[in-house]
């Protein structure tokens, strides 16, 4: 046979990948460029599928880039921009060196810049991508607007981040868009639902950053300086698309409301725009007079059959929608002093209540302490000396249990100084098998309409007069109790074996035959010839299988250990009330 | 008067400049320098003579008054006046008698001398005869004593004069020197804001003051020409383009770029679960030991990043410290972290079952335990059925061989012959009763006297109908006739070896027998004729350790399992036919299929190897189902059943048919495991053995029981 031989690692996988220095060789960048350069353009390397034929049989440890992303990225006009930009440093340093001042302010005032435009076109073609992956970028922007105006990174650049982050905030107000909120003990997370995409992000909590040292704000920086970007676009469509004014402005109506009445001015109305639109207790100015028109009906068009009923499903959930979205219509709130007034003030603006602050907190309060309309006061103290008729004093997390049930729940659980119940994550949705809190049920029951928690504490207070009418009758209850749980649990373990096909010795006892015993041989006979069979897996079926019911068989046990820890709770915690109950009676 | 006090005011101040800026070193500063009070006021005293001479020679002062505040034109004026420079120069004027200069006068102490005079002669002290009297007398009668000084340099006595006198007095007076000079003169502002008409110098104005410059014509026409050709660019002013506008104004949901087929999208950042809450039920909050197991563990296998925690209230919670940190995760995952593309495999667990035959259709094998033989004291080696099915011999670690009824469970016979018991093999052949029992470096033929006595006496004959032959053979181990006793307990014939035997094993027609020495590197196996009494080694060179050997059950094969493969010789051709690659570390025993064409290994790595001679020389099916190692296999003859013992205690019985049909491979099903020993010594089941006709499996094990599984 003729012909060239064939060299190895010359077509086939190894081409279509490059290591990442040779990447950097090949677009003439310096490490730290190169890094700029990929998280602007959001290069990333990939995971050879063979790597050690990537590797040209070498099993080092590499990153691999694409080397179609390597070749986008060489005519990337940034990438001048980068090149020019190191020569103007340069300039710069040698003019200072040699003192040369008037040339110092000429290359100053000539510094290069670029525009990210066209990058966040290219990689967010639609405007939908965009919003896909606006969660990044809105939880960046949240955090760089909360860092201190020294080092670390531009003072502009923070302020664009808060001035972005109140915008955004302002357009979900505006478009009622919040869906979801979760206190967490590492920030507040929001979810907000635009154009059908689920947008989610975290804000920290208000407080100094004892910053890091381990992280490069370098990296941070660019990011944020993509995110940026990004978002001030997505913010300009998303007003757009309220017909809103961009920057947006304070509705005039409004802002002669906000106006202090005495004459004293707060700050020049130029620096204290920024503050009175992070306020959020404004509406904003509408580039078209907004015509005060029923949103448009849907048409009807005759459906049948299985359409018919998704059709009804569908309005019903509009339905749902429509009235979560109008949670706190016609309330007026009041925060205290102590509450966290932004994250407050947006979540009750975004439902549609009235909300206001004690004036030295915040710029933008609209009534007082003393009005007498307000019907909740938010407070965050185990008691207020001075209360007023007519309004309910509670703690902040009803706003955000009542935002996540969709409904306004009922206030006893809330008033200062109670033991909260438990706030629950709204982005779980328990699937079967798992595990699902006590408190979730209460409240899945209260969204259908039931009213259990009433029933069960009812219940509990009967049974408490049993108790105390006759505690061995009590007793008995009890041991019934806990033997039909006891069963319960029984029937629950057989289960389990069942799920998990425990590998029990079942000996084979010879002697009578039991009648009732038949269904369970013939379940072990089952479980043995299964055994049996998993013997004769394939090595590679026979891990995965593995693999697969032991993720089940720890789902399970996890979700048992949870219902466990909740029992050993709950008795304790009764056990406790009964003590002290004894002890008032004694 | 004022004429003069000015000028002289002024020619000090010129003075000090110009020693300022001619960088010379005038008296002025040499005085300083100088010691004493006395000195000094003797200096001033220059000095003032200096200022008396000047003050009578005013007029040379004038152009240098005009000089004052120009230092740099000043040296061309000088230049032009070199003979007033050297008269104002104080260092000239100085009364320089003694030319020691300027040094401390006291190293002059012990000398007649002070110093020396310009012609180099000594100057003298003058004559200081007076003692401390006479000086008093001199204080006292001496009306001109107070204003008598000693001239340090000349030693002579000086007279003060009345101006000198007037001087030293104003001085310490802290008064000015010159008693004309008037310290409260109203300033003149030279160098106000205030423009004079009259200019403070009275220089003529250069002449380059009136011509253009040339310097700067080039410079600018330098300019005017760059910016004629472009070269430079007037200062743009700052556009005012708005930062955002409407981006997606016209989007092309079409244009998606080449590497978008790549593209991976980041994954999101996964949400927040019930325990992360502020506040979650309480059944989410770790417990102490849980909390100190989340500590101990690696930052890198933790399953949740943070440790749960209830707060009271909201205003109770305090910031997340690890904030930043998270964030700069993310960002470095989403530029760093290589993305791949999986496929998350969605399988119902029950799919990857294989679908097997259900052993129940597959009966008859052997499922329960019907009888225990118990009489040995230590664990059981080996296991022997005979032919007939109807006995079976045992040989155990206490020395002994047992002989039993299978179907009552009794002992029948107890041969003990004092040494561990290696192998026992009973002689396929039904019309010959012959156990060939392996016993250290002793292969002995014992004739357990069972069944048919006409069988009994026919085997014994058989064995005694050997005659020597003419020419003795050299042959690898002795044949030696068993003594009365030993007869009388059944033995018939002792094969002695030279190295300890571990396995005996029968040739189906029941005349040739192997047995394998443990002899690592010499001689290994060797095949012997009972009844001509005769050994033989078939190897020439010895295959590595050899582990068993089997005879082919049809053919004239023989087959030697070394540690890692198997080896099948044809006997009478005398060459390797086959070479099986086990896939095992190490090879425990060996079974073969009576139909001949297959064969399987069991390995002490607890892997079961079934061998299709026809297909190939690696295993057909490797099988794991044990959990530690394999000790035997065995085959049933009848029936399409295998079974496998091993150290955990458990014997498997498999259903392992094999097709006539070439095309079809063997089918091969558990059908059960059966358990009953219990493991003694690390060791489990040490034996198994099928009954020649019915489903039925024996077991030896190391718990001292045989045990028979129907």
């Amino acid at each position: 046979m003729g012909g060239l031989e064939k060299k190895k690692y010359e077509r086939g996988a190894a081409t279509n990948y490059i290591t990442r220095n040779r990447a950097r060789k090949k677009l003439q960048l310096s490490l730290p460029d190169f890094r700029r350069l990929c998280i602007l353009k959001g290069i990333y390397p990939h995971e050879p599928k063979h790597k050690k034929k990537v590797n040209k049989g070498s099993t080092a440890p590499r990153t691999f880039y694409l080397l179609k992303d390597i070749k986008f990225l060489l005519h990337e006009p940034i990438v001048n921009k980068f090149r020019e930009y190191k020569v103007f440093v340069r300039k710069l340093r040698k003019a200072y060196g040699k003192s040369e001042w008037g040339t110092v302010e000429r290359l100053k005032d000539n510094k290069p810049t670029y525009k990210l435009d066209h990058i966040v076109k290219e990689r967010y073609p639609t405007f939908i991508d965009a919003l896909r992956d606006l969660d990044d970028a809105l939880s960046m922007c949240f955090l760089f607007s909360t860092f201190p105006r020294t080092g670390k990174c531009h003072v502009q650049t923070i302020q664009l981040c808060r001035r972005l982050a109140v915008e955004f905030q302002n357009y979900v107000i505006a478009s009622r868009s919040l869906r979801k909120v979760f206190l967490s003990i590492k920030g507040i997370y929001y979810q907000a639902e635009v154009l059908g995409q689920p947008i989610t992000w975290i804000t920290p909590y208000a407080f100094a950053h004892d910053h890091p040292t381990d992280v490069d704000y370098r990296v941070m920086a660019t990011f944020t300086e993509f995110y940026t970007t990004l978002l001030g676009f997505v913010n300009f469509r998303l007003y757009q698309s309220l017909n809103l004014v961009y920057p947006p402005k304070i509705d005039s109506q409004a802002e002669d409301e906000l106006k202090p009445a005495e004459g004293k001015e707060y700050a020049m109305d130029s620096e204290s725009y920024l503050e009175k639109l992070s306020g959020l207790s404004a509406s904003l100015a509408r580039a078209v007079a907004p015509t005060h028109e029923d949103e448009v009906e849907m048409d009807e068009f005759p459906v049948e059959g299985e359409t018919a009923e998704l059709m009804d499903a569908k309005k019903k959930e509009q339905e749902a929608l429509e009235k979560h979205k109008k949670l706190f219509e016609g309330l007026r709130f009041f925060l205290n002093r102590e509450v966290p007034r932004e994250p407050l003030a947006f979540v009750i603006r975004c439902f549609g209540g009235q909300v206001s602050w004690d004036k030295s907190l915040c710029i933008g309060a609209t009534y007082e302490a003393t009005d007498p309309s307000i019907t909740h006061h938010i407070i965050d103290r185990p008691h207020l000396d001075k209360q007023v008729v007519g309004r309910y004093y509670l703690q902040p997390q009803w706003v955000f249990d009542s935002v996540n049930a969709k409904l306004c729940l009922p206030v006893a659980d809330y008033f200062p100084g109670v033991l909260l119940p438990p706030h629950l994550s709204p982005f779980v949705t328990e699937k079967e098998g798992d595990y699902v809190p006590p408190e979730k049920l209460k409240l899945l029951a209260l969204q259908r309409g039931e009213n259990p928690g009433a029933g069960y504490e009812e219940s509990e207070e009967e049974e408490e007069e049993e108790e105390e009418e006759e505690e061995e009758g009590d007793n008995d209850k009890e041991e019934e109790e806990d033997e039909s749980e006891k069963e319960e649990e029984m029937k629950l373990q057989k289960m389990e074996e069942q799920k998990t096909q425990s590998t029990q010795s079942n000996k084979v006892t010879a002697g009578k035959v039991r009648v009732e015993d038949k269904q369970r041989l013939e379940q072990e006979q089952q479980s043995e010839e299964k055994r049996l069979a998993i013997m004769m897996m394939k090595k590679r079926e026979k891990y995965l299988y593995k693999k697969i019911m032991f993720g089940k068989k720890r789902k399970i046990r996890e979700a048992n250990k949870l219902a466990e820890k909740r029992k050993a709770h709950d008795a304790a915690l009764k056990e406790q009330k009964k003590k002290k109950k004894k002890a008032r009676q004694a | 008067m004022e004429q003069p006090s000015l000028s002289s005011d002024t020619q000090e101040l010129s003075e000090s400049e110009e020693s300022v800026y001619s960088g010379l070193e005038d008296s002025g500063s040499d005085s300083e320098s100088s010691g004493s009070a006395e000195e000094e006021e003797e200096e001033e005293e220059d000095e003032d003579e200096e200022e008396d001479e000047e003050e009578s020679s005013g007029s040379p002062s004038a152009p240098q008054t005009q000089a004052r505040g120009f230092p740099g034109q000043r040296r061309s004026l000088q230049d032009d006046s070199p003979l007033d420079e050297y008269e104002q120069d104080s260092s000239d004027e100085e009364d320089i008698r003694n030319t020691v200069g300027n040094i401390p006068m006291e190293w002059y102490q012990d000398f007649p001398h002070v110093g020396y005079d310009l012609d180099g002669r000594r100057i003298y002290k003058p004559l200081r005869s007076r003692d401390e009297l006479d000086l008093f007398l001199e204080k006292m009668e001496n009306p001109e004593y107070w204003r008598t000084v000693q001239d340090r340099q000349t030693g002579a006595d000086v007279r003060l004069s009345e101006e000198q006198l007037e001087l030293v007095q104003r001085l310490q007076r802290g008064q000015f020197g010159d008693v004309n000079f008037d310290p409260y003169e109203p300033s003149v502002d030279f160098f106000s804001h205030e423009v004079r008409i009259h200019p403070v110098t009275n220089r003529p104005a250069d002449k380059r003051s009136f011509i253009p410059s040339l310097v700067e014509k080039e410079k600018v026409s330098k300019l005017v020409h760059a910016i004629k050709m472009g070269w430079i660019q007037p200062r743009k002013p700052k556009e005012n383009v708005p930062t955002f506008y409407d981006l997606w104004a016209q989007e092309d949901p079409n244009s998606i770029l080449g590497r978008h087929k790549m593209h991976v999208p980041a994954p999101k950042i996964p949400l927040p679960g019930h325990e992360e809450s502020y506040n979650p039920p309480p059944e989410f909050l770790l417990s102490p030991e849980e909390k100190l197991a989340w500590e101990q563990q690696d930052p890198s296998e933790r399953r949740l990043g943070f440790i749960p925690q209830k707060f009271r209230s909201l205003r109770a919670v305090p910031a997340y410290s690890r904030f930043i940190h998270e964030r700069f995760e993310r960002c470095l995952d989403l530029y760093l972290c290589p993305r791949q593309r999986k496929m998350r495999v969605n399988v119902d667990p029950e799919d990857l079952i294989p679908k097997l035959p259900r052993p129940r259709d597959l009966q008859p094998f052997p499922t329960t335990q019907a009888l225990i033989y118990r009489g040995h004291s230590s664990l059981v080696r080996t296991l022997s059925v005979s032919p007939s099915g109807q006995w079976f011999a045992s040989g155990s670690d206490d020395g002994s061989v047992r002989l039993w009824e299978v179907s009552s469970g009794r002992c029948l016979r107890s041969l003990t012959l004092g040494a561990v018991v290696r192998s026992v093999a009973w002689n396929p052949n039904p019309s010959i009763c012959l156990l060939a029992v392996a016993l250290e470096e002793q292969v002995l033929l014992v004739n357990p006297g069972l069944g048919d006595r006409l069988l009994v006496a026919a085997t014994d004959q058989l064995l005694d109908s050997w005659e020597a032959p003419e020419e003795e053979r050299v042959q690898p181990v002795r044949w030696i006739p068993a003594s009365p006793e030993e007869r009388a307990k059944g033995i018939r014939l002792l094969v002695q070896h030279d190295k300890p035997v571990t396995q005996v094993t029968w040739h189906a027609k029941g005349d040739y027998w192997a047995s394998v020495v443990r002899n690592p590197g010499g001689r290994q196996v060797l095949i012997h004729q009972s009844s001509r009494r005769w050994s033989q080694d078939p190897f020439r060179k010895s295959p590595g350790m050899i582990q068993c050997v089997q005879f082919h059950p049809l053919r004239p094969y023989f087959l030697v399992a070394s540690q890692r493969s198997v080896r099948i010789y044809n006997l009478l051709r005398q060459e390797l036919t086959k070479k099986l690659q086990s896939n095992c570390q190490w090879i425990s025993s060996m079974a073969v299929h009576p139909g001949g064409d297959n064969v399987i290994c069991g390995s002490y790595d607890s892997k079961l190897a079934w061998f299709d001679l026809d297909l190939s020389t690696r295993p057909y099916r490797l099988l794991r189902h044990h959990r530690r190692a394999l000790r035997s296999v065995a085959f049933h003859r009848r029936y399409p059943l295998f079974a496998s013992g091993s150290d955990d205690g458990t014997v498997i019985v498999c259903h392992g048919m094999v097709y006539s049909d070439l095309l079809q491979n063997p089918l091969l099903v558990p059908l059960k495991v059966l358990k009953g020993h219990a493991p003694a010594l690390d060791l489990g089941v040490l034996d198994v053995a099928f009954h020649p006709h019915q489903p039925w499996l024996f077991s030896s094990g190391a718990d001292g029981t045989v045990r028979l599984y129907t």
